[in-house]
């Protein structure tokens, strides 16, 4: 079953609809439920390997749908720790749990100061309302 | 450029059923109502139904309409009986696809072909320049309606008597006339229902009373890949050929039509590149225009539901194109590995 709409208050916000959850020196990275919803259901996801340097505002991966695919931006730089193999076995768990289960990638943040540029729930929210 | 979107009389329907519309082929069209994946199964188990209005209707009447439609189409005319139908193509004089479609004979001197959305205009263009005295080409595209209903189900769900493919009845059903075919797009049992455009949402609302699935064009193009029908403007277009796609059964040509000379030399020597499917042996999707090593190109890929594997179409060289033979496929840049399967990907338990 699909999510229902959320963007939570935890959460940092890039405006190519991914989102970060920040732990320490760590990022957990995802797709917003915008993202997932505008693919439709996940049937692949190209994932970065494992030690991968991840620069923000580049792509680091790409998912994909039945009828498009679409590049993953890093909201933030740094080295890839994890791979969530649950999303790349199964990648319609993005669509049923974008922010839980549905994690991308596990980071060591290289630069922890880019999150400052991050938006919050609210600012990535008026993003989506301005689209 | 800026075009307004045409829209089938369904469209309210899709629209109430919180369908994502988008354009294809000049039509504001559903893609999906609650999920790809899911319709595509519906179809595939139980029954779904496809609003396929877009399509073009055009009907060739008079004495001499079997005369007219022997010279431009690839098939034998004059074998299919008044009730039969038939896949057939419309070919170019370099035995290219101008379209394909299915003829209908209506009776002795009445046919109606049902073509491609986006070749409508120019197929008309073409048979009306070719119209010869005692034929009558008319575009009826906008007052019919069609329904596709498919799947193991649709019959029995419909509460019609089994009937032989490729043959068409009139029927009333739930209170609206409409020509019922035994045709289809996506290798299950099923029919294509035609009625007029202002009948057009009770049959809808009446097919959707009796358990069937709506289902969008994003399904369609799995269903129809999968059981490895060609996509006009994909896998067939006015430069590829009928042989080389596989599509020899279509071509009489034993009779004269447009570009037969050039479909019996490929015939006889032998086409330079063929059409072969493939699964991918890497996790990867294939993609219309994505390269083949050795010379080859995809025309349709996507996700299999069925197989849950990446599936796709394409030309390759003729010597690299026997089944089990590998591919590589560059998928943006990165090479994935595929092999040709025998076609189809999946066919029905009949």
């Amino acid at each position: 079953m699909a999510a229902a709409e959320s963007y939570p208050d935890d959460l940092k916000y890039h405006r190519e609809h991914d989102w970060a959850r920040i732990e320490g020196d760590e990022a957990v990275l995802g797709v917003t439920w915008f993202a997932q919803d505008a693919l439709g259901e996940l049937v692949h996801f190209e994932a970065p390997s494992t030690g991968a340097n991840l620069a923000s505002g580049r792509a680091y991966g790409e998912v994909e749908s039945v009828k498009a695919v679409s590049d993953v931006i890093a909201p933030l730089s740094g080295e890839v720790l994890e791979v969530n193999q649950e999303v790349v076995d199964a990648p319609e768990t993005v669509n049923e749990d974008p922010y839980g289960a549905g994690w991308l990638v596990r980071i060591r943040m290289s630069d922890p100061g880019e999150v400052d540029s991050l938006l919050d729930a609210d600012a990535y929210k008026q993003v989506l309302a301005e689209q | 450029m800026s075009t307004t979107l045409l829209r089938t009389p369904l469209y309210g329907r899709h629209v109430a059923l919180g369908a994502r519309l988008v354009p294809f082929a000049g039509w504001e069209m559903p893609v999906q109502y609650e999920g790809v994946i899911q319709e595509h199964r519906a179809v595939r188990a139980d029954a779904g139904v496809f609003d396929v209005s877009h399509m073009g209707e055009i009907e060739v009447e008079g004495p001499r309409a079997l005369e007219l439609l022997q010279s431009l189409l690839s098939s034998d005319m004059a074998k299919i009986e008044p009730g039969r139908a038939r896949y057939t193509l419309l070919t170019n004089e370099r035995g290219g696809v101008v379209d394909d479609l299915i003829a209908y004979r209506l009776d002795e001197f009445r046919w109606l072909l049902v073509v491609n959305a986006s070749n409508r205009e120019a197929d008309v263009a073409w048979i009306k320049e070719r119209e010869i005295s005692g034929s009558d080409v008319r575009d009826v595209s906008d007052e019919y309606a069609l329904l596709a209903v498919q799947g193991p189900r649709a019959i029995e769900k419909l509460g019609l008597a089994p009937a032989p493919w490729n043959t068409f009845q009139e029927e009333l059903l739930d209170g609206v006339q409409t020509m019922v075919n035994r045709t289809g797009y996506t290798g299950e049992d099923g029919c294509e229902i035609l009625c007029m455009a202002e009948d057009a949402a009770q049959l809808w609302d009446a097919v959707l009373a009796r358990g069937v699935t709506p289902c969008g064009l994003g399904a369609r193009d799995t269903l129809r890949l999968e059981a490895c029908l060609a996509l006009h403007g994909n896998d067939i277009t006015p430069d590829t050929d009928a042989i080389s796609a596989g599509l020899g059964w279509t071509c009489a040509l034993d009779k004269e039509f447009n570009g037969v000379e050039e479909l019996r030399r490929i015939k006889s020597e032998g086409p330079a590149r063929k059409l072969v499917a493939f699964t991918m042996e890497e996790r990867a999707i294939p993609r219309q225009g994505m390269g083949i090593a050795g010379g080859g190109e995809v025309t349709s890929g996507t996700h299999s539901p069925t197989l849950d594997v990446g599936i796709g179409m394409g030309y390759v060289p003729s010597e690299q194109s026997a089944v089990d033979t590998e591919l590589e496929i560059d998928v943006r840049g990165k090479p994935r590995r595929a092999r040709i399967v025998k076609k189809p990907f999946y066919k029905r338990e009949s």
